[in-house]
């Protein structure tokens, strides 16, 4: 029995060696513009879905990134496809058509979570 | 790394240690966790290297804990300093060699603040003279007690009794060495070594008999971290530190740790009971754990002192192991025998990490 009162916190420490980039790799292959990204958090800022769900296209893709797939998608969710970051995005990148490639490529490989 | 690299880094960084006269101050927590440490080091200053090492009674905390715990600002810290300064001034020394990790990192981002501000010192020169009318002036040098130990480590090595070997193989021990995040992390060229491969406990360690292990979490931190600790809610972190360390360090066997700061030794020896009980798993051989000393007690052990006196009873880990390992005599029966062969008497004992 635990009569500390804390435990050992778990790591969050992501091995890269063990992360599965397939479908990071198509969905850069489809979207070109993934990549482009720079993080500069306008498209989180502007977010109308952000401030109650935590949503946020930066933390998609950099969860895709390393390979946290569910931990995105289950964000994706919140998602209610209004365009704003796209109208603010400074590298010009068509945000809106990133996350619905986004739900085509890891929905399908995912199913429905 | 290439071993000649590390020793180009060495000598890049390598301090003039002035050789005698020094004024020492005392760390606020290791008389509680390894109370014999202190004393040691001014014995085998004074009585085994014959050095004049003076401390006055009237030195306080620096303030190290309270300003990393965020809970003073530094301009409280810096003129807490001043007045250790202003002792100093007093009693006629130039030389500032402290006890405590800490307190070094704390005496060295101040004297660099004030080498930044001059302005500040002289805030800090009107507060305490506002205080308590005193006046300082700044070290010429400051040391850790550990860059002395260093110093004169191969005089104490000529000296000793017992080397870092293993009695019955004659291999060199396997010494994991742990230096404070304060000592060299902060200011690089303040440390023995730099920050990335400090030489000060090495150095010791080769000097000595023993063999230092290279493994990946070499300089993580050992998980005090200050508000890791302090809070209780932030506890389950800094376990999760000492416990990166340990895994990391567990497939090269280490036969012992050696460390130069307060809150290392005391995280190491005493997080490897909270393992043992959390998650049932011993990182020494045969049930035992991992002994970790201070380098005034490892210091002590090779010039032969009694293992009691050094006060190794009051670590979490038993250390009788590593004691029969090197071949150094002991008498189990006077191991809870204080000063005047008082008891003092038996801890409970653990359940999962095996101790005497």
């Amino acid at each position: 029995m635990n009569v500390f009162g804390f435990k050992i916190s778990p790591s969050s420490a992501i091995d890269m060696d063990k992360v599965d980039r397939a479908r990071f790799e198509e969905l850069c292959r489809v979207e070109p513009d993934a990549v482009r990204c720079m993080a500069c958090g306008s498209c989180s800022a502007t977010c109308p879905a952000s401030a109650f769900s935590g949503m946020s296209i930066r933390k998609v893709l950099l969860m895709l990134q390393r390979g946290k797939e569910k931990d995105a998608f289950r964000m994706m969710r919140n998602c209610m496809l209004c365009g704003k970051c796209t109208m603010v995005c400074p590298r010009g990148i068509n945000t809106r058509h990133l996350i619905l490639s986004i739900c085509r490529i890891y929905d399908d490989k995912e199913g429905k979570q | 790394m290439i071993y000649q690299g590390k020793k180009k880094i060495w000598s890049d960084y390598q301090k003039e240690i002035p050789d005698d006269h020094w004024y020492y101050v005392r760390s606020c927590i290791r008389q509680n966790f390894f109370p014999a440490s202190e004393k040691m080091f001014l014995e085998i200053c004074r009585d085994v290297l014959g050095k004049d090492i003076y401390e006055n009674e009237h030195h306080t905390t620096c303030g190290g804990i309270a300003y990393h715990c965020d809970t003073i600002p530094q301009e409280t810290a810096m003129t807490i300093v001043a007045r250790q300064f202003a002792l100093m001034t007093e009693a006629g020394y130039k030389n500032y060699v402290a006890s405590c990790i800490t307190s070094f990192g704390n005496y060295s981002e101040i004297l660099e603040t004030w080498r930044e501000f001059p302005e500040l010192e002289t805030k800090i020169r009107e507060m305490l003279w506002k205080a308590c009318r005193k006046e300082f002036n700044k070290p010429e040098y400051l040391a850790h007690s550990s860059d002395l130990i260093y110093k004169f480590r191969n005089e104490i090595a000529e000296k000793a009794r017992f080397h870092l070997i293993n009695k019955d193989t004659g291999e060199p021990l396997r010494v994991v060495e742990h230096i404070g995040c304060h000592y060299s992390k902060m200011f690089p060229s303040k440390g023995v070594g730099g920050a990335e491969y400090p030489y000060v406990l090495t150095g010791m360690v080769e000097s000595w008999g023993g063999n230092v292990i290279d493994y990946p979490e070499r300089r993580h931190c050992c998980g005090y971290g200050f508000r890791q600790y302090h809070v209780k809610a932030n506890r389950g972190y800094s376990i999760a530190n000492t416990h990166k360390k340990f895994e990391s360090m567990e497939p090269y066997k280490p036969d012992m740790i050696i460390t130069n700061c307060p809150g290392c030794p005391y995280f190491l020896d005493r997080w490897q009971y909270v393992i043992a009980e959390m998650e049932g798993k011993t990182y020494g051989q045969n049930g035992y754990g991992i002994p970790v000393f201070t380098y005034e007690e490892v210091a002590g052990l090779v010039l032969g002192y009694d293992p009691w006196d050094l006060g190794l009873q009051l670590h979490q880990v038993a250390v009788e192991p590593l004691l029969d390992k090197i071949g150094i005599e002991y008498d189990p029966a006077s191991k809870y025998l204080g000063t005047n062969r008082k008891d003092i008497m038996r801890p409970e004992l653990p359940a999962n990490l095996k101790c005497h």
